[in-house]
């Protein structure tokens, strides 16, 4: 997808850098001419949405770890003491509490894209792998993130999430011995979080920046699924028009942000969160955030130790097989009929996962967990490659021109 | 090297290989050394293996009552057993536990019960007197344990663990 460079450095000093360091041919390669496809609909703001999040949690996180302190005893009322002293403070938790919510949200939106339009089919394994990689990293991030208010949901999370490790035959109590720092969680675990939260996300910006790489590389998926044939007739300049689309994207999305943050900034979190955390009292309900509650009931659904922290993992190592579990040659679900139909009850299975995952496990919702988690992992090993072979899909734009003169999709 | 070079090389190592899997060997030994500190710094540390004993007075527990005490950081119950809640226990017929052990191996005098108080499934802490067997309940993820602290249902893998102690006197424990 590389057109070559029609940057021509304007000022002297421009055309002085451009020879020592060909940083400004290459933003404007990257971000002003690089050509998008025509086609793209709104479910391709999210990449930029995504961008903006992880810069908005890290810039809220910085300002925050300047109030917060790692130690057990002072953890709780340091963040009390940013909700009612420092300026702004209130606002600055609750906007990197529930930014971390709204990334999420985001994610699930980008990655849900990329199954329908079939995004991680040759040529884009890598692309999509790097996206796993981000979201495991996010997920890690997510939640160390949790157990610094050092609230019993915190404190009881970083219990539950370090004993899965336990579970690994032989060494597994020794690796959770490593992890704590102790024989329990306590101050070598607070402070050791602390020190990962800081640095797990500046990992994930390094992976963006492979995973931005890659996309430039093989150019974009669309909603037609085919691949670039023509620069000029395929495809416009990312500025002005990829950009300002973002920028739509973007505004709308932070008008959910903000109404979260500035209205019910307590919606998404747990009131067990403001008890202090008591090593010698588990709360009688204890739940993850709503993000992991799909893997949680995966989790709760098997009732032997080693296989539930088995199919939790697997469950998500499992979407970084997709390119080669889709057996089918045709990458947008519009012209896959059988898949569409499976693509929308695999998104209710997830999200029924996730409703599970918050309910108590006893009685029906465990079988119901139990149904739900089988029915993940056969959409992955059994229907989706089964699919491949009995579709017969419908008739694939030639272009994505001739897509649009189909009338299918709507310009930029 | 050229393939010329290659073509008429000696079966045997020369100078120049042995030179190289010498320094290969050092740099990778040297890697290792540096990488241990930098794992073995996050297990737990001297203050925390000291705090590896705590004792216990029993005369202050009634019967029927559990306390909890803290050891290594971690919940250990007491529990002061009834004699019918003794019955119980060692009545159970081994078959029908998960994880069998006999009432008689997880204590030293049939009226004390001393069990770690962390759930062996994920590490929540057991809530006492509740379940199906009046023993401990799993709030977390529904693990039952008994009289004895042993599993009877639920994910949990293993029996609640005996932790070591010994009577210092009739009526006082040393746990660790």
């Amino acid at each position: 997808m590389e057109g070559h460079s029609q940057y021509t450095p304007k000022s002297g000093f421009a055309r002085w850098l451009e020879r020592r360091l060909p940083i400004l041919s290459f933003m404007h390669d990257s971000f002003i001419a690089y050509p998008t496809p025509k086609n793209l609909n709104y479910m391709w703001v999210f990449g930029a949405i995504l961008s903006f999040m992880l810069v908005a949690q890290i810039v809220t996180g910085v300002v925050l770890a300047m109030h917060y302190t790692p130690e057990t005893t002072l953890a709780f009322d340091s963040v009390e003491k940013i909700m009612r002293d420092v300026n702004w403070g209130t606002i600055l938790r609750y906007a990197h509490a529930n930014g971390a919510s709204m990334f999420f949200l985001a994610v699930y939106i980008h990655i849900f894209r990329g199954m329908y339009y079939g995004s991680y089919k040759d040529p884009r394994e890598v692309l999509w792998i790097l996206g796993v990689i981000i979201f495991m990293l996010m997920m890690a991030t997510g939640f160390l993130g949790y157990v610094l208010p050092w609230g019993q949901m915190s404190f009881w999370a970083a219990t539950v999430i370090t004993n899965l490790f336990s579970a690994i035959p032989v060494v597994g109590t020794s690796i959770t011995t490593w992890l704590l720092g102790g024989y329990s969680v306590d101050n070598p675990t607070l402070n050791r979080f602390y020190a990962l939260h800081y640095l797990v996300p500046f990992i994930i910006v390094a992976i963006v920046i492979l995973h931005v790489w890659a996309l430039h590389v093989t150019g974009q998926n669309n909603p037609a699924g085919v691949e670039v044939k023509n620069l000029k007739k395929d495809t416009v300049p990312f500025t002005p028009y990829a950009t300002f689309k973002d920028a739509v994207g973007i505004a709308a999305f932070l008008v959910v942000y903000a109404w979260l943050t500035f209205f019910v900034p307590n919606y998404l979190g747990h009131p067990d969160n403001y008890i202090e955390a008591n090593p010698l009292v588990t709360p009688p309900h204890i739940v993850p955030e709503w993000y992991f509650l799909p893997f949680y009931a995966i989790l709760r659904a098997i009732p032997n130790k080693l296989l539930g922290v088995i199919a939790l993992f697997s469950s998500i190592l499992i979407t970084a097989a997709l390119p080669w579990l889709d057996t089918s040659k045709v990458k947008s679900a519009s012209y896959r009929p059988l898949f569409r139909k499976e693509f929308w009850v695999f998104l209710a299975v997830c999200i029924g996962l996730g409703y599970l995952g918050a309910q108590p496990a006893e009685g029906a919702y465990l079988w119901f967990a139990r149904v739900f988690s089988a029915y993940y992992f056969l959409h992955f090993l059994v229907i989706l490659p089964v699919i491949g072979f009995i579709e017969k899909p419908e008739p694939v734009p030639e272009s994505i021109e001739a897509s649009i003169a189909r009338g299918e999709t709507s310009h930029v | 090297m050229t393939s010329k070079d290659a073509a008429v090389k000696p079966a045997e190592p020369s100078r120049r290989d042995i030179l190289y899997v010498a320094t290969g060997a050092a740099a990778a030994g040297a890697a290792a050394a540096v990488a241990w500190p930098l794992i073995s710094q996050m297990n737990p540390d001297a203050s925390t293996l000291a705090l590896a004993s705590t004792e216990v007075d029993l005369s202050a527990i009634p019967e029927g009552q559990i306390v909890t005490v803290k050891w290594r950081g971690k919940p250990v119950f007491v529990r002061h057993r009834t004699p019918a809640e003794i019955k119980s226990a060692e009545e159970v017929p081994l078959a029908e536990l998960p994880d069998p052990e006999p009432d008689a191996k997880r204590i030293q005098k049939p009226q004390w019960l001393v069990v770690v108080g962390v759930c062996t499934h994920l590490g929540c802490i057991p809530t006492g007197k509740e379940g199906e067997y009046n023993g401990w309940f799993c709030p977390c993820h529904g693990s039952v344990y008994d009289l004895s602290g042993r599993i009877r249902s639920g994910p949990a893998p293993t029996n609640l663990e005996v932790p070591p102690y010994a009577f210092l006197a009739e009526n006082k424990i040393k746990i660790g």
